[in-house]
């Protein structure tokens, strides 16, 4: 597996990171095809279908149980579709879709028996391509100052901050975010908002479900409603 | 490999910490083998004859007891969805995982059985017998058990579930686990006939149990 690598040397002889690409291959664009899912003999949606282009926000919106976080799963490859097709163009050949997609869900993924620093060395060392240095994720989210406190310590917002630093200490390309703001005050919101952008310049694929209005510039928008089909918008 | 071996750190240290549950097992083998005698009574040729299967009986529950969480609470918290997204495959996350969890509580029991086989009137040689069964056999009951905390994973009380599972599977390895042990000391059978195929059961469970995990975990996701 080749991994085409900037590697920029600071003054100090350490590799300083180039924020401005990722690391990870480019990736193109993410195309559902009439995707159906069906959960538990329920029909989920029906003949969904979506584009999600790389430098893009695509936000998902619909009513409670219109299988927006079902979609994010299926993309994640945690669910499987009935029929249709799930294809991206770009990206690691080597690695399946999922393999390639930060899934920011529900829960946050904490051991509250450990640090919040011990938490994200793990997921750290755990990917296959690391990102950020855990202090400077810590900071990005505004958790820099509580990195040797237990996790169990942490306010409902701070956990997913927590959570969110995640995607910042391990890279790849497509980030799928189901319903990322809640739990965050304005403050944390607009520092989330500002990370997400800052993906999606570098060339990142970011899919968020959410009711609320993102501040991100110029997003796609996929429309589910509750007879389980979807449009675009 | 680091992605795995910064896995099985972070397991142990979650075993060693408070709820992490790593010295119950061992607390749990030493009143099973303690309650037994009183339950016996004071027959010392008696207890020695039946030792080493009071150690292995006590090693398996104990071993089953700590089981249930060890997927149960990644899925709690959410992060078997990232494990089962991960780049590692998942196999191997499981083989990683059994082992962190035999080294926080199989490996104990191993250490702690020659003190507890003195409970016992076991014979000097019946006690490094049975502690060399246990210390190759316990990895085996670890890897049957993960199979049955894998299929249970989505289960709220998922841990009598388990040891109805898993109990069954455990038999070969009991038998002659404690066969081994009794060879060592009486006759016609030598102690390495048994021990042998001990230890080709666990290799057997070391290979067969985190495919078949795997996989309840895949289905089990859906």
């Amino acid at each position: 597996m080749v991994r085409r690598t900037v590697s920029v040397r600071s003054p100090d002889g350490a590799p300083a990171r180039d924020e401005s690409r990722l690391t990870t291959p480019p990736v193109d664009r993410l195309d559902g095809t009439e995707l159906t899912l069906d959960r538990g003999g329920r029909r989920v949606f029906a003949d969904l279908s979506f584009s999600a282009r790389a430098g893009r926000a695509l936000i998902v919106t619909g009513a409670n149980g219109s299988g927006k976080s079902s979609l994010l799963r299926l993309v994640a490859g945690l669910l499987r579709q009935t029929h249709g097709d799930l294809r991206l163009a770009g990206g690691d050949p080597d690695l399946s879709i999922g393999q390639q997609c930060h899934y920011f869900g529900h829960q946050d993924a904490l051991k509250v028996q450990l640090s919040v620093g011990e938490n994200l060395a793990f997921w750290r060392a755990f990917g296959a391509t690391p990102g950020l240095g855990v202090g400077e994720a810590l900071d990005r989210v505004g958790l820099g100052r509580l990195i040797d406190l237990p996790a169990a310590y942490l306010s409902a917002g701070q956990r997913r901050r927590l959570a969110f630093a995640r995607l910042l200490v391990a890279e790849r390309p497509i980030w799928l975010l189901d319903e990322p703001t809640a739990a965050l005050d304005a403050a944390s919101e607009a520092k989330m908002i500002d990370v997400v952008d800052r993906h999606l310049a570098a060339g990142g694929l970011v899919v968020a479900a959410t009711h609320l209005p993102l501040g991100l510039a110029d997003p796609d928008r996929l429309v589910l409603d509750a007879t389980g089909a979807g449009r675009a918008a | 490999m680091s992605a795995l071996s910064a896995l099985f750190f972070r397991e142990l240290k979650l075993a060693a910490r408070i709820g992490g549950g790593a010295p119950m097992g061992s607390l749990f083998f030493l009143i099973v083998v303690t309650v037994v005698p009183f339950g016996v009574g004071p027959d010392m040729r008696l207890l020695a004859r039946i030792g080493p299967a009071i150690l292995w009986i006590g090693a398996l529950l104990a071993t089953l007891l700590s089981l249930d969480r060890l997927f149960q609470a990644d899925r709690d918290d959410g992060s078997l969805d990232l494990v089962l997204a991960g780049e590692s495959p998942l196999e191997l996350v499981v083989l990683v995982k059994c082992l962190a969890h035999w080294t926080a509580t199989g490996l104990p029991l191993v250490v702690v059985s020659p003190f507890l086989a003195l409970f016992l009137a076991m014979e000097p040689v019946a006690i490094a017998a049975t502690t060399a069964t246990l210390a190759v056999g316990t990895p085996a009951l670890t890897f049957t058990g993960a199979i049955g905390a894998a299929l249970t994973v989505s289960l709220r009380r998922g841990g009598l579930l388990i040891a109805i599972l898993v109990l069954p599977l455990t038999l070969p390895v009991m038998i002659f686990g404690v066969s081994a042990a009794v060879a060592a000391v009486s006759e016609p059978v030598p102690f390495r006939t048994p021990f042998a195929i001990l230890s080709g059961l666990a290799l057997f469970a070391a290979v067969l149990g985190p495919v078949a995990a795997a996989a309840a975990l895949r289905h089990g996701g859906e």
